[in-house]
């Protein structure tokens, strides 16, 4: 169980901003921390490693206090037991994958754990390589393995997958959803692609401009405006023509371009940029599996 | 002849490998310090490290030869312990390593500033304190700026003509390096011996920064 309830000031783009992230983990649980960018949400990442001191507050993990504002106490990274994937993954360039993992491992057993998960992640083949000749999703794999190499408390995957294609991030996707399963490290993962987290997470918190709005399942979240017998479909708009009566809407959903029409007085709501939910009455939808469709 | 252009060929070498060593030591928590810290001294330090390069090394020789000799407060504690360094190879080590500092220091910052501090900070979740991230992460990474760094020492330690001639005068076997026995040697028009001693700086400096462009050319395309 980890009980966050930190203060920070932030310094965003659109100002300062007077951040307060209260929030509880429990164990084994892969909480997913959504919001647009700039509500903190790497922010509370960092403060949790022990890479930025909050201002005031207190986090405490397994009964361990990490930090206490009133208390004075602030373990630095070192002495917390984290495993951090960055976005840009942070490998070392000069040691190869092996040796990445190698890096962070303190007694046998760890030693022992990294071929483990050189298995698990299907980099046993590409031990030896150098991380500047390894592919995106290769990279994120050494990354992810090499955090867990010290059975750490908590794992913090900060937008892990936002930098690899469609594909390898669904396969990825799956990969964490099994490692997970398997190793049941208690897991923060920062994102804001809708399928990752209701594929991923147990629960969402929803983090807007510093604060958390909600904490619920996903599908209570992204769910709360379905009425019956009606399909939603949540994307970005990228296109808006005027066609009199009528205004064409081009949508990106999930990694599909979506077209469809509104009245104008409908339309004139939308804006370029933003995300919209299309809602359609389905009460007889034809459902077909993908391979069927391809024949 | 012969004999007097050997010793004053390992003299001059000796001199670039001792200050290198010692610059190799100062430089890196210096450039560490320049990049990493946010005080305001900051930009004091960095304009003293950058001074050799604008300032004739005369002036630098000059200062130097006054804080040595007995008459100056430091001179005279130095006297008092023994210590000679106006003249000495002892002073020319010490003015070699205040001449070349920027040159070791500088691509040392400027390998340690394109460290993503995520590197840091990974290998501090990791459980590895800085000094062992140092170590063990950053120093290797950044080993392109390292031997630079080390070349343009040395080199231009080996070059150094106006800082010798001020604090270490033309003493056979102490202070006398190569690029002072040019001088002498073409003052008593010994073009011959001069040359012999420009041309082996010639080749020794072309090929240790060819060798250098080279090795570093591989260890960067690792780094991509």
């Amino acid at each position: 169980m980890i009980s966050i309830d930190v203060t920070k000031l932030l310094n965003t783009t659109s100002g300062l901003l007077d951040a307060h992230f209260k929030l509880s983990v429990n164990k084994g649980e892969l909480l997913t921390i959504f919001g647009p960018s700039g509500a903190g949400k790497t922010t509370l990442m960092r403060i949790l490693a022990g890479l930025e001191t909050p201002e005031q507050g207190r986090i405490e993990v397994d009964g361990e206090v990490w930090f206490d504002s009133k208390l004075k106490i602030n373990l630095p990274p070192q002495k917390r037991s984290v495993g951090f994937v960055f976005q840009d993954y942070a490998l070392f360039p000069t040691m190869n994958v092996k040796q990445n993992l190698l890096f962070g491992a303190e007694n046998s057993s760890q030693y022992k754990h990294v071929d483990d998960l050189l298995e698990m992640t299907e980099l046993t083949s590409l031990a030896s390589r150098l991380p500047n000749t390894l592919s995106g999703g290769q990279k994120q794999r050494v990354a992810l393995a090499r955090a867990l190499v010290r059975h750490p408390k908590l794992l913090l995957l900060d937008e892990p997958l936002s930098a690899l294609d469609p594909a390898m991030r669904q396969k990825l996707q799956d990969e964490l959803s099994i490692i997970h399963n398997r190793l049941k490290v208690t897991t923060l993962l920062v994102s804001h692609d809708i399928a990752e987290t209701v594929k991923l997470s147990d629960r969402l918190a929803s983090i807007k401009l510093g604060k958390v709005e909600r904490i619920c399942t996903p599908m209570e979240f992204f769910t709360t405006h379905t009425l019956s017998g009606k399909l939603q479909l949540v994307g970005e708009v990228l296109k808006l023509e005027e066609e009199f009566p009528v205004i064409i809407v081009t949508l990106l959903v999930d990694s599909s371009i979506v077209k469809t029409v509104v009245d104008i007085q409908e339309g004139k709501k939308l804006q370029i940029g933003e995300h919209a939910i299309i809602s359609v009455k389905a009460f007889n939808p034809i459902i077909i599996p993908l391979q069927e469709e391809q024949k | 002849m012969e004999n007097d252009f050997i010793q004053t060929m390992i003299l001059t070498f000796k001199l670039a490998t001792i200050t290198t060593i010692i610059l190799l030591f100062i430089s890196i928590p210096l450039a560490s310090f320049l990049v990493f810290s946010k005080t305001r001294f900051k930009s004091v330090v960095e304009t003293i490290v950058s001074m050799p390069l604008v300032l004739p090394p005369s002036v630098l020789g000059f200062y130097l030869l006054l804080a040595f000799s007995p008459a100056s407060f430091m001179g005279e504690f130095l006297t008092s312990h023994g210590i000679k360094l106006a003249f000495s190879f002892e002073g020319l080590v010490i003015g070699s390593v205040l001449f070349s500092l920027p040159f070791m220091v500088h691509p040392i910052q400027s390998a340690l500033s394109q460290v993503p501090s995520s590197i840091f900070e990974a290998a501090y979740t990791l459980g590895k304190s800085k000094f062992t991230t140092m170590l063990r992460v950053v120093l290797p990474t950044i080993r392109h700026g390292l031997i630079s760094g080390i070349v343009l020492a040395f080199a231009h330690t080996v070059g150094e003509f106006g800082v010798v001639l001020m604090i270490g005068g033309n003493r056979p076997g102490e202070t006398r390096v190569a690029s002072i026995a040019i001088y002498d040697e073409v003052d008593s028009l010994n073009y011959a011996v001069a040359h012999q001693y420009a041309l082996t700086l010639f080749v020794v400096t072309f090929s240790i920064l060819l060798l250098v462009y080279t090795l570093n050319k591989k260890s960067l395309e690792t780094l991509r």
